[in-house]
């Protein structure tokens, strides 16, 4: 059937924030629904809370709601733009709870909208327990027995039927609290015991473990002909037990036979038909037992996911892309498949390559959180990675996480190192293929190391083969060719050949150039070589052919920044894909490198050409080669991308690589802290005092010299341990005792910290002679929260005109003292008035995105275009910028941090403290754009958490340094109608303020004699609205950390600052005057 | 480890080492894109005088073992992979693809740019090849060797892999129907799926007559798939009008479809590299529905695609198309009870999206019944 004509406009629904577990992926297969929707002329409307994504660009839809994700806010743009249908499939989870709710709302009745993808009904069938298990009954799947046992006879009943391990979960009780694993009779009387008496109803659910299986995920698409492939089939390599997301992953299934795979695809279809996904992708997971290959049906997902913007990237076919055509009325025979312009996309794609996914962990960030990886998914990002074995794409994979630690080393471990790792494997964490690794070097065999982990044997031969390769590698004798291409072969690095052989890195490249070893380049075509490939989508080998084109077009490389973590994501990505598509407006090829699957610079029509590789110096350099072969270059972009490019930029030059934009050397000088102030010093501008102590005394002598508070952080990082603001000699002390190792080789950073100073955040271009300020931004948390966790607005609220001028006078000096060309950020505090420098990025940053669409400006694109030598003057009178003057704002502008505190639990089970700091935690941010500052921070606040309350109980406990600035937002409260309870001293103090207030009792003080509850239990018991909660320090010790934790698990809006407190008090004045107000971007930026 | 050499016909050379036998072996070389099924490839006797070079790089991973065997040996003449597992992991593994390879005495290559190979006979078309194992021998010696190895065209190969006497694969449940499958070159996969439906399958040799196959009282005959050139099998094709005539439900599958194609009337001819893999999209005509398919054939059927055409035997369609090159996937006639398709209902290796072709045989003969 051909496109549904009756669709004339479509509203798309976006994921939201990046938090964890619904990340970048949502932003490319939200990209690709907008692009497939205009290219059909369809008129499309957007809705997405996150700036930092590519689809709420303007010129992806024709009207874009950067709004909260609500039922409420979709209802009045539904009424407003009145869309013939509604496409939810491709923004994860929130999308398609967004739709349920419009269905539940009547919204789509009411407005006669259609749900296109996939309906209600098929939803609720696909994400329903119980629904889905009888589905999977009628089409002759198994899911995992189970039975319900309200007595200890019983649960010894059913065990006898489910075998040991056995799963306990008891029913209706909060966050899984008393479930666990029973491996005997003894562990189960235990947990099982406990659970009773925990349930409320006295029921425990007890389920056969498939803990240690296979786990396989399938994606599935189908058409409305009812015509289903099967677009990937993936393996975890880490057994059932470990969130798919966390997994380790490998494309395509490496230990099946065909009898068993298609066992799995037939169930696969059957499922997709029996749920009703009428149009659109889903993916299919199950478990087999290793032992006799019995399958487990676990579930599905009845929509685009992560894992299928994984298997879009692993096999060229672009699911989110097909399902949007397919929603809209074609099917699979009637698309086009891209990458060979001659087939249609209704095959199976097959590889003739081996992807590896491994994901990447933020646990350093959250130090108390529990390392163990569970069903719980915890990792914030990921890396793939392409070649032409497991052993290849794995190496590769593991080189593109940018972690040390988990690069494959071969040290000598002793014997009691060795049972250590044997012990510490059985429990998955972030670096147990690192641990088995080293203990298969060490001498453990694959059986032992399969019993301990259940990792199937045949990738634990292939860790073995690269062990037994480094080992030859290590021997005395020439590096032969032979002997150099075996190792790159299996994925060495030229920095691990190194480190075997004794010399250093640029020998071993030195050498293997000089015997003509380098890697040639294949090609992701989704058909292994049957047909012709159109797009350049390549990834490294070392083999006979390479596959690169010869070009005559200049090209321009740009580097991207690798898998998401904390602290650089999906903004960066933004600016990366802006400079493609701008430097191929302006008639280069464009050359994208990056290892993230999530994103849409990896998607391969994005730029002229992609390589799927990793960013280190020695990859990059390689793919720099061989387009110098191929063709001009002009060089390579390494300011948009982050920290990572940024880092490879020195390296680069040093080997002969021409660098647009800002030089490594200017990058130094701003990343250097005696040079960058020496700059200030010039240029007569202040930064906060500071110090470098290299033992424990020199450091209190230096916090003496410059004054309490004093901001510290180890030169070196030990532990993933950050920085601390301490207020007094002890907790200096206790600081550089607990996190750092302080030597002289390893001294201890002291900065002075300007309490309570506002902060700015400033993104401006030069380009040599003018400068043009993007925005200055301010921070609504005081200076000493991380910027990135902090929320600010745009335009800045408390900046005089004088103070503006001042730090745009300062922007142009230090960009001219650093000689930026391209972007730079600035972060500025201003304390008593007096203005300080904190420090400058001379480089793309987090809020280039926000700014832009806050002001209309693509800053990205204005950066890149500079890179290649076009000044600012010229970028106005082309229209990139504005004729005249700095980058305005319209309307107001609040950016807010989104924090993962509920995905980490503690050891113990309790939740990790909620509360911020000068260390960035936060995995993502939303906007709120309105007239007013009170409406865009509620915007924020709702898009970010969820509803503010408009009335009723707010809980108030300050610090003492808070005191004095938690008055006037106290008495906002009261003036709103908020019934205030506090604590001891915070309540005495209200009152001294003339504010009334009910006391409880803390937490310490445990229940009162005469039964009062303590804050903790009046929280947990669901009566207060809203917690304000400054912290003193680290963590207000017990109290402040049970009161935020509490708040967290119940999902009660959490303040912990009075700014946020103040700010609140607006957006709670403005929702109880008048509804919220509705405007697309494009009316905005009109 | 001992070098290897996989020799092309037009001169170009991919060295890799030593795998599986030793020594040296020829064939037509030909890609098989599918990334799972290796032991059933090796095991199906339409790649006999075959070089099948895999494009999936890990082969080996799950052993083999004697569930998954299309026939009772393996039938490529050799078998070119790019990383060969030294590990079998597979709960129904019983032996190691390297040590059966060796036993068969099937000729092996590893460790060559399988990617590269692919993408050259892609483009050139599939030719002949050898594989030279630890031998000593110079490079034009080799190339010299390759050209006087047999060509594909032409080739009548259905001697070799047919059954020497006629075997009976008793139907599963209630017996329905009895039909005649003349074995080309059958895989074990098709009697399984045909005694499943309650068919008895007697599987006859090639040159079984006209009066042979009549004997076993019929309700149908099936053409099964094999190797070499369709057009060297007209005493086959002979039987075929017979049987035709005598309105014997008749259904073939790949080189049994060419065989009905020839048989009607219809010319085959020589794909530039063929169809081997399990990821096919063939198109039902009749339906608009896509299957995913299992191909193995590197000769099809020349018939209008757009039209009825008509035969001796009454009016016929092509009811079945690749959708990746158009090439004709299926015909039936309109007027008389007998059908094909180019590809595999029987799967093995490869999706079973196309066995309802199965109940359209056992249909066509309730109907032939009825009647």
């Amino acid at each position: 059937m051909p496109l549904d004509t009756s669709i004339k406009s479509v509203l798309v629904i976006g994921s939201g924030p990046i938090v964890i577990g619904q990340a970048c992926e949502f932003d490319y297969s939200g990209t690709q629904a907008c692009r497939v929707l205009r290219a059909e002329g369809i008129r499309v409307i957007l809705v997405n809370s996150n700036p930092a994504t590519i689809m709420t660009d303007p010129e992806f839809a024709d009207a874009t709601y950067i709004e909260p994700i609500t039922p409420e806010i979709i209802e009045r743009i539904i009424a407003h733009e009145k869309p013939d249908a509604v496409l939810a499939t491709l923004g994860g989870q929130t999308a398609l709870n967004a739709a349920i709710g419009l269905y539940q709302r009547g919204t789509l009745a009411k407005y006669g909208v259609r749900l296109i993808g996939a309906d209600v009904d098929a939803i609720n069938r696909g994400e329903n327990r119980e629904l889905f298990r009888a589905i999977v009954e009628k089409v002759g799947g198994e899911s995992a027995k189970s039975r319900i046992c309200h007595t200890m006879e019983e649960i010894l009943e059913a065990v006898d039927e489910l075998n040991y391990p056995v799963v306990v979960r008891p029913s209706f009780t909060m966050g899984g609290l008393g479930s666990g694993i029973a491996f005997d009779e003894a562990e189960l009387r235990q947990i099982a015991g406990a659970g009773l008496r925990h349930s409320p109803t006295s029921e425990v659910l007890l389920e056969e473990s498939i803990i240690g299986w296979k786990e396989y995920e399938l994606e599935v698409m189908r058409d409305n002909k009812d015509n289903v492939v099967i677009v990937c089939s993936i393996e975890n390599l880490d057994p059932m037990g470990v969130h798919t997301g966390d997994s380790i992953t490998v494309a395509p299934a490496m230990t099946l036979t065909d009898v068993e795979y298609q066992k799995l695809r037939d169930l696969s279809m059957d499922i997709i038909r029996e749920v009703g996904v009428d149009t659109g992708g889903c993916n299919i997971q199950f478990a087999v037992n290793p032992k006799n290959g019995r399958i487990i049906v676990i579930e599905m997902n009845p929509r685009v996911s992560r894992s299928s913007a994984l298997a879009s990237k692993a096999t060229g076919f672009p699911i989110a892309k097909i399902a949007t055509k397919l929603a809209i009325g074609y099917t699979l025979d009637e698309i086009q498949n891209d990458i060979t312009q001659v087939t249609p996309a209704s095959f199976e794609p097959t590889l003739d390559y081996v992807v590896v996914k491994l994901p990447r962990f933020a646990f350093e960030k959250f130090a108390d959180a529990d390392p163990r990886l569970t069903t719980t998914m915890k990792s914030v990002g990921e890396a793939m990675a392409i070649g032409r074995s497991f052993s290849e794409a794995l190496m590769k994979a593991l080189r593109s996480l940018e972690r040390k630690e988990a690069i494959f080393t071969w040290p000598v471990v002793s014997e009691t190192e060795r049972a250590a790792l044997m012990q510490s494997m059985r429990v998955p964490t972030e670096y147990r293929l690192q641990q088995v690794q080293k203990a298969m070097w060490a001498g453990a065999s694959i059986d032992e190391v399969f019993n301990a982990t259940k990792i199937d044997p045949w990738y634990l031969r292939q860790i073995e083969l690269i062990n037994q390769q480094a080992a030859i590698i290590a021997l005395p004798g020439e590096l032969t060719a032979e002997l150099l291409r075996t190792a790159k072969t299996q994925g060495f690095s030229d920095s691990q050949i190194a480190i075997l052989r004794g010399v250093s890195e640029d020998e071993i490249r030195k050498a293997r150039h000089h015997l003509g070893i380098r890697p040639v380049y294949k090609t992701v075509d989704t058909c292994a070589a049957e047909f012709e490939a159109f797009t350049p989508y390549h990834y490294s080998s070392f083999e006979e052919e390479t596959e690169v084109r010869p070009r005559t077009t200049p090209a321009v490389i740009i580097l991207g920044s690798g898998p998401n973590r904390i602290g650089q994501g999906i903004e960066f990505d933004y600016s990366c894909v802006h400079a493609s598509f701008t430097l191929r407006e302006a008639g280069y090829e464009t050359i994208m490198i990056n290892c993230n699957p999530e994103t849409v610079s990896t998607d391969y029509d994005t730029s002229n050409r992609l390589y799927f590789e990793p960013l280190t110096l020695e990859d990059v350099l390689e793919v720099v080669h061989a387009e110098i072969q191929a063709g001009p270059v002009l060089g390579v972009i390494t300011q948009l991308g982050g920290q990572t490019p940024l880092g490879l930029a020195a390296g680069l030059k040093a080997n002969g690589v021409n660098i647009l934009g800002t030089s490594p050397e200017a990058i130094n000088l701003a990343e250097e802290r005696g040079a960058f102030g020496n700059i200030l010093a010039e240029q007569g501008l202040r930064a906060p005092q500071f110090g470098m102590a290299s033992s424990q005394l020199e450091a209190t002598n230096i916090a003496h010299e410059i004054g309490y508070p004093v901001l510290v952080r180890p030169s070196f990082v030990l532990g993933g341990r950050g920085m601390e603001i301490v207020y007094d000699d002890a907790a200096l002390g206790g600081f550089i005792t607990r996190a750092t190792d302080i030597t002289p080789d390893h001294p201890v950073l002291v900065d002075r910290f300007l309490d309570n100073a506002i902060e700015i955040d400033v993104d401006a271009l030069f380009d040599g002679e003018e400068l043009f300020l993007g925005g200055v931004m301010e921070h609504i948390e005081e200076a000493g929260i991380h910027s990135g966790d902090s929320a600010c607005v745009l335009p800045s609220m408390t900046v005089t005109d004088e103070q503006r001028d001042e730090i745009r006078s300062a922007t142009e000096k230090i960009a001219r003292g650093v000689d930026v060309r391209g972007l730079i950020n600035i972060q500025f505090a201003i304390a008593d008035n007096v203005l300080y420098v904190l420090e400058a990025n001379p480089r793309a940053s987090r809020t280039v995105p926000f700014v832009s669409k806050a002001s209309g400006v693509p800053l990205a694109k204005a950066a890149a275009r500079i890179s290649v030598g076009v000044s600012i003057k010229q970028l106005r009178s082309d229209g990139i910028l504005p004729a005249t003057g700095d980058g305005v704002a319209r309307g107001v502008s609040v950016k807010e941090a989104v924090l993962p505190w509920n995905r980490f639990r503690r050891t113990d089970g309790r939740g990790v403290d909620a509360v911020l700091g000068p260390e960035m935690r936060s995995t993502g941010e939303v906007m709120g754009i309105s007239p007013t500052f009170g409406e865009s921070y509620a915007k924020s606040q709702i898009a970010a958490f969820g509803p503010l309350p408009k009335a009723g109980t707010v809980f108030i406990s300050l610090a003492d340094k808070d005191k004095a600035t938690g008055i006037e937002p106290a008495l906002g409260f009261s003036e709103l109608g908020f019934h205030i309870l506090a604590t001891d001293g915070t309540a005495e103090f209200l009152r001294t303020k003339g504010i009334e207030c009910t006391t409880v009792r803390k937490h310490s003080e445990g229940t009162g004699q005469m039964g009062e509850k303590t804050i903790v239990d009046i929280i947990n018991a669901g009566e207060i609205d809203l917690v304000i909660n400054t912290p003193v320090g680290r963590g207000t010790r017990a109290d402040g950390w049970a009161i935020r934790t509490a708040a967290v698990q119940k999902s009660i809006p959490c303040i912990t600052t009075t700014a946020g407190f103040s700010a609140a008090v607006d957006a709670i004045r403005f929702l109880q005057a008048s509804p919220l107000s509705i405007n697309s971007l494009q009316e905005w930026l009109a | 480890m001992a070098s290897a050499y996989l020799v092309l016909d037009d001169g170009r050379i991919f060295e890799g080492s030593s795998w599986a036998a030793t020594g040296k072996t020829f064939g037509e070389a030909v890609f098989q894109t599918g990334m799972t099924g290796y032991q059933e490839t090796l095991t199906d006797p339409s790649y006999h005088k075959q070089v099948v070079v895999m494009t999936a790089p890990h082969i080996g991973n799950t052993g083999v073992n004697d569930f998954d065997n299309e026939s009772s040996k393996i039938w490529v003449a050799g078998f070119v992979v790019r990383n060969p597992s030294s590990l079998t992991s597979n709960w129904r593994a019983q032996n190691d693809l390297e040590e059966e390879l060796i036993a068969q005495g099937v000729v092996g290559i590893q460790g060559v740019d399988t990617r590269a190979i692919t993408r050259h006979l892609r483009d050139r078309g599939a030719m002949r090849v050898g594989i030279f194992s630890g031998l000593e021998l110079t490079r034009e010696e080799m190339v010299v060797e390759v050209r006087k190895a047999e060509a594909m065209s032409g080739a009548f190969l259905v001697k070799d892999v047919s059954t020497p006497a006629t075997y009976v694969v008793p139907a599963i449940g209630q017996k329905k129907f009895t039909i005649a499958a003349l074995d080309l070159g059958i895989k074990a996969a098709t009697p399984r799926s045909l005694a499943e439906r309650g068919v008895e399958v007697h599987v006859m040799p090639y040159n079984s007559t006209f009066e042979q196959i009549m004997s076993i009282h019929p309700d149908g005959v099936f053409l099964s798939n094999g190797p070499g050139d369709p057009s060297t099998m007209t005493d086959v094709i002979e039987v075929v009008r017979e049987l035709l005539l005598a309105e014997v439900p008749i259904f073939g599958i790949c080189f049994g479809h060419q065989i009905l194609g020839r048989a009607l009337g219809f010319e085959t001819y020589k794909l530039q590299f063929g169809h081997r893999g399990i990821n096919q999209p063939v198109m039902d005509k009749n339906t608009g529905k896509v299957e995913i398919t299992a191909h193995n054939h590197g000769f099809a059927v020349k018939a209008p695609t757009d039209t009825e055409f008509s035969t001796v035997y009454g009016r016929g369609e092509v009811t079945h198309t690749c959708l990746n090159d158009g090439v004709v996937e299926g015909l039936a006639l309109l007027d008389k009870p007998a059908f094909s398709v180019q590809y595999h209902p029987e799967a093995a290796a490869g999706p079973h999206d196309a066995s309802y072709l199965f109940d359209r045989f056992v249909d066509l003969m309730s109907k032939k019944v009825g009647a």
